[in-house]
């Protein structure tokens, strides 16, 4: 493997890392464009080193000598197969991006609902413990992203006192997603 | 044979094509759909019938020798998985034409070629001889989970489903970057030379591959503590769709690490493995416990019971391995039966939630017998399939004194059996009400008796795994031979066709 790809494989890596633990969906897919041609070039890297180009018959003094010289063909070979593959998958996150703002007006990976859900449990059990309860305290527990007034978290909250949310928010969701 | 090796890779491929160019022309699509999945089951099924007598068949694609070329090998331990993969693809695709006409049903332009592309990716990589047709086997099958999981584009499914595209994609990246590494460690990426090289390497290197691995296929099946995605994703899903990824996708995570960490002789990972597989069967299980909604319960089960077939992997002995090919074919019919019965509950109540449905024993009693049986199964009583599955893994399991997974196995078996009697107190048990708030949409009687028809179907297999237990277990046995004696694999799959 030659130092410098190495280099090149660390770089990208790294940058790719850093983007994909992003919240914001349209960096996750750069991270993830970033990281498959780091995973590329280290393909090319396993192929050792360069040489002329692997084409039959073109050099015959090759041919009789074993192929000495022709850079490794295999690892060009699944590398194109990689790269046409990393290309319909952007395409499809990144639709699914566009989907993502349509529906919430951001493109931000939410947390999960039932996650959610417990967390806001536990906080209404701390509340009826405390004996106090007001809305600005709410928010600031919750993710940014749970504001959407229909989304359901604040139902349990209005059943503060039995110390679960017995209409869950997962509850609405499912039941929207599966009918 | 060599034939039917392709076919059964090409043809729902071929078929897929065509039924998304004819996919608004309902009839036409659904016969082609149908019969293109029910034609690559029979050939799994005659694939699995000759290779039990006549023993492993290799193909080399476009006759290129497998040091450069693709090979498809279909031994014992790849016909078995196909066949029940095959047979549980073609009775979901019956009851979803069954259940589309229903509120909670999926898109049927949409679900038939999907499904059939799902076919293709699963039969690739069940009979992939190398390790990067094997990556590109399971972006097939990723790609069409995505489209799957999401095609409906409502709040909850885009949401979750980003989770699940964001991390499955993670997972591919680092597949790449493992065959980067296994290329540059031994200068090939066919499995059978794998099997004969990777034994050669310095331990380091060894323990790096086979860890790297770990993750990368651990992540594909919800082993502990890489699951946290499933739950999420799997529930919003339509039924139909659930039951296909819940029956299937993680079991072909565990059935590649059986193949890639048996083969390459990774024994040095078993105690490690152990130790996973148990945190998998208990987290798992607390998990679905913890649970109020049916579909929920059912998503940690798989995890749960990822952790059985891991704990057979981990034993690396024949019995351990043999024992999880067992439980590996037992499981995907028993968890897609659990998953249809769920999507039966969903369309006849409008809810899967346990708090709200009651009583379902009166009003639907054959649902309620399927379900018990099925949820009888996974817990491991007898007479049923998950008896003897479990039975094979302990005795593995004392046969070479790993007493402590043994127990932490029988506990989750208890465990699995209470949040079964959980569902059952909460949906079928008790005084049957109709509650005026659930949004029930009358439900066709053809549709109805289609999708009882196809979950009835889908039962019968499950008997039919456990009356033919014995001949099941030979096969898996002979399987795991077959695997945990490398070198016959290796000269197998290089000899043939020269």
């Amino acid at each position: 493997m030659s130092g410098a790809l190495i280099l090149v494989v660390g770089g990208l890596v790294t940058v790719g890392v850093y983007l994909v633990t992003s919240r914001v969906l349209s960096r996750i897919v750069l991270g993830f464009a970033l990281l498959g041609h780091a995973a590329v070039v280290a393909l090319l890297a396993a192929g050792g080193p360069a040489g002329d180009p692997p084409l039959a018959d073109r050099l015959g003094d090759d041919a009789a000598s074993g192929g000495e010289g022709i850079a490794n063909p295999l690892p060009q070979a699944l590398s194109l197969t990689a790269i046409v593959i990393s290309f319909g998958l952007t395409l499809f996150v990144l639709a699914l991006a566009r989907r993502q703002r349509e529906l919430h007006g951001d493109d931000l990976v939410e947390d999960d609902l039932e996650d959610r859900r417990v967390a806001a449990t536990e906080h209404v059990v701390d509340d009826t413990e405390t004996d106090r309860f007001d809305e600005t305290d709410r928010t600031d527990h919750l993710d940014p992203s749970v504001d959407d007034p229909d989304d359901g978290v604040d139902v349990g909250f209005e059943r503060a006192g039995t110390g679960r949310s017995v209409d869950a928010p997962t509850d609405s969701d499912t039941t929207e997603a599966g009918s | 044979m060599s034939s039917v090796v392709g076919l059964v890779v090409a043809v729902p491929l071929v078929a897929s094509m065509l039924a998304l160019a004819i996919r608004r022309h309902g009839m036409f699509r659904d016969v082609l759909v149908t019969s293109s999945l029910a034609s690559t089951t029979g050939l799994a099924i005659a694939l699995l019938l000759s290779v039990r007598t006549d023993g492993t068949v290799v193909v080399r694609v476009g006759d290129w020798s497998p040091e450069l070329g693709i090979v498809l090998v279909a031994d014992r331990f790849a016909a078995l998985v196909l066949a029940v993969a095959m047979v549980t693809i073609l009775l979901v695709e019956l009851f979803a034409i069954g259940q589309r006409r229903t509120a909670s049903g999926a898109d049927p332009t949409v679900v038939g070629p999907m499904l059939l592309v799902l076919t293709g990716g699963v039969a690739l990589s069940v009979l992939t001889g190398d390790l990067f047709t094997l990556f590109v086997a399971f972006e097939l099958m990723l790609v069409a989970s995505y489209v799957l999981l999401t095609h409906q584009g409502r709040r909850g499914q885009v949401g979750s489903g980003m989770t699940y595209v964001v991390i499955n994609l993670l997972a591919s990246t680092f597949f790449l970057f493992g065959v980067a590494f296994v290329y540059a460690a031994t200068g090939t990426v066919n499995f059978a030379l794998l099997a004969e090289r990777i034994p050669e390497l310095s331990s380091g290197v060894r323990w790096g591959i086979g860890l790297w691995f770990l993750v990368v296929f651990g992540t594909k099946a919800a082993i502990f503590p890489l699951f946290s995605w499933l739950p999420d994703s799997y529930p919003t899903a339509p039924t139909t769709i659930t039951a296909v990824f819940a029956g299937l996708l993680t079991k072909i995570g565990v059935y590649v690490m059986i193949r890639f960490h048996v083969l390459t002789g990774m024994d040095d990972l078993g105690p490690l493995m152990l130790v996973i597989a148990g945190f998998t069967m208990v987290v798992g299980v607390a998990g679905a416990l913890a649970q109020d909604d049916v579909k929920r319960i059912l998503s940690f089960h798989i995890i749960s019971q990822i952790g059985y077939m891991l704990m057979g992997l981990g034993l690396f002995s024949v019995a351990g391995v043999a024992g999880a090919i067992f439980f590996l074919v037992h499981q995907i019919p028993v968890k897609t039966v659990l998953f249809l019965v769920g999507g039966l509950i969903e369309t006849d109540r409008g809810t899967s939630a346990l708090d709200r449905v009651n009583g379902l024993i009166t009003r639907r009693p054959i649902v309620a017998a399927a379900f018990g049986l099925g949820a009888l199964s996974l817990a491991g009583l007898p007479p049923f399939s998950g008896f003897v599955a479990k039975f094979a893994l302990i005795d593995a399991g004392i046969e070479i004194d790993s007493v402590a997974i043994v127990v932490v196995a029988l506990v989750g078996s208890v465990f699995t059996l209470l949040s079964m009697t959980k569902i059952w107190l909460g949906v079928f048990w008790g005084k049957p009400d109709d509650d005026p708030g659930l949004d029930v949409t009358a439900c066709p009687p053809a549709s109805w008796s289609t999708m009882m028809g196809a979950m009835l179907a889908m039962i019968g297999v499950t008997v039919a795994v456990a009356l033919l237990a014995g001949p099941i277990h030979d096969i898996s046995v002979d399987a795991a031979r077959e695997l945990l004696g490398g070198s016959a694999y290796t000269s197998l799959v290089l000899e043939a066709g020269r």
